[in-house]
């Protein structure tokens, strides 16, 4: 019997199929309590349906998996308290002022002293002279902040971020990756980041998981792999693996 | 219990009324939206009563009866639309995911749905049975219990499709957003609001008699209504789940 203590996610031979397509074909991976992994892939490599089946959006197939120790879907209402998630494909009601948003899914959150971690949050996120500001009126990169905001009000012990800073110019981007340093260094949150963008994973993830056409191509910290494909850059390896290169030069 | 694991939580619920109700205050069209259309069936058909009442005695009658009937079928419309364009307010700024992950249940947000379609209504009808009173002079809440008996049956009614009709959406993205401005109109010749239900072959007179709101225009079913509401909550689950199934839930656009 397994006595290690159960990982915070894991997936074992996950499977999504749509129709006679599979999204996701028998994927396993298990993400310790406090990681930073990064989730790369081209478009259509199952990035998203991982992670939708991960939070409970989508039932999977066949296969299992569990988050905090919940089987997902079906125990979801037991651990969604302590888990947030982001994605600029998502959006927050436009008309509602930023605190009015705060307000809303910090009430869905069950967030103790509301008035204090929203004042907390807008302080973190410099958000303090937007709270006021309908979430329409704000420019991309506040948006984001403001998604991130939200994210982060119920002090999450899980953050599944998708592609977290797409669109964002790259001081924006640049700010968001440091909060996320940060946020993680202060509360060791578990973070799953599905991105494709190579220079990001490499600074904030300690561990890469490759997906192509729904399967696991490859999975391991990005120095590793940076030298088992003979790569200067993480973005040289996404190619190999993209192009079906990845066995021979890893090999 | 923490409020995650509570199987309903008012707080939630509270959320999401709290999340719509700012909605409503930011927007002036929205809240002009929700007394416009009554205000103009009222006027349309108090005028056509004014006209009727000059005529024989019994269309002096039938223009009694004609206000009343528009009045309470705007009850039922507008029960259930106010249900729908809330549900829909998430699709359209594409809220849903954010909400499918956060502890909210399905019967929390029904049932916030469910309070912000009285709020809606009341803040359009509340304004217009006081203007047939001063233009008219007929007064609704002469009927006294009876209206607070037609007034939830219709509601319950207006709920049932709305849950529905939201689960289609759900399930299917807006491209069913369609069903949820016509499906009632489907009910207005079938619960004969401006007729008896004699007057329908008997065919249809079957089909008449299993909608709820004929009754209301002629006596009450509860039971029935009970039942429909049931069928709709059954429905919106196995739609939501689903939705689940074929991952639709991120996915809210056509």
């Amino acid at each position: 019997m397994d006595s290690s203590p159960e990982p915070a996610v894991r997936a074992d031979r996950l499977t999504k199929v749509y129709k006679t397509a599979a999204a996701v074909d028998g994927i396993s991976f298990a993400l310790p309590y406090g990681s930073i992994t990064g989730l790369l892939g081209g478009n259509g490599a199952g990035k998203t349906t991982t992670i939708a089946m991960l939070m409970g959006l989508t039932t999977p197939t066949s296969g299992t998996a569990r988050v905090l120790g919940a089987d997902m879907p079906r125990e979801r209402y037991r651990v969604l308290q302590r888990i947030n998630f982001e994605s600029p494909y998502v959006e927050m009601p436009m008309r509602l002022t930023v605190r009015q948003n705060l307000t809303v899914f910090g009430m869905l959150y069950g967030v103790a002293e509301l008035r204090h971690r929203i004042g907390e949050i807008a302080a973190e996120l410099e958000l303090i002279d937007l709270l006021n500001r309908p979430t329409g009126k704000l420019s991309a990169g506040q948006k984001t902040r403001v998604s991130l905001a939200k994210a982060l009000i119920n002090a999450p012990d899980l953050l599944f971020l998708d592609e977290p800073t797409a669109s964002l110019d790259p001081d924006t981007a640049d700010w968001v990756r440091s909060r996320l340093e940060r946020y993680r260094a202060e509360r060791g949150v578990t973070m799953l980041i599905a991105s494709h963008n190579m220079a990001e994973v490499e600074r904030l993830c300690e561990r890469v998981i490759f997906m192509k056409r729904g399967r696991i191509e490859d999975d391991d910290t990005p120095a590793n792999l940076l030298q088992r494909y003979g790569r200067e850059t993480l973005e040289e390896v996404f190619l190999d693996v993209a192009r079906g290169r990845e066995r021979e030069a890893a090999q | 219990m923490s409020a995650a694991v509570q199987m309903f939580s008012p707080h939630r619920v509270a959320a999401m009324v709290l999340r719509y109700w700012y909605l409503l205050r930011s927007s002036f069209a929205r809240l002009i939206e929700l007394i416009y259309w009554p205000a103009v069936q009222m006027l349309m058909w108090g005028f056509l009563q004014t006209y009727l009442a000059g005529q024989t005695s019994l269309y002096a009658r039938a223009g009694g009866v004609l206000i009343g009937a528009v009045m309470l079928w705007d009850v039922l419309f507008r029960g259930q639309l106010g249900f729908s364009i809330s549900f829909l307010e998430e699709m359209w700024s594409r809220n849903l995911g954010n909400l499918m992950i956060s502890p909210l249940r399905p019967a929390e947000f029904v049932a916030a749905l469910m309070v912000m379609s009285i709020i809606r209504l009341a803040i359009g009808m509340v304004p217009v049975s006081l203007l047939a009173i001063w233009f008219f002079g007929f007064n609704l809440w002469a009927l006294g219990i009876a209206l607070a008996a037609f007034f939830a049956n219709l509601m319950v009614t207006g709920w049932a499709v709305g849950i529905f009709v939201s689960g289609l959406v759900l399930r299917n993205g807006l491209g069913a957003e369609t069903f949820a401005w016509s499906i009632m109109f489907l009910f207005l010749p079938l619960t004969c609001v401006y007729y008896p239900v004699s007057v329908l072959p008997d065919w249809l007179q079957a089909i008449a008699w299993s909608l709820p709101p004929t009754y209301v225009f002629e006596i009450q079913a509860l039971a029935l209504n009970a039942v429909m509401f049931s069928l709709a909550v059954l429905a919106f689950l196995a739609l939501l789940a689903s939705a689940r199934r074929n991952g639709t839930l991120m996915q809210t656009g056509e």
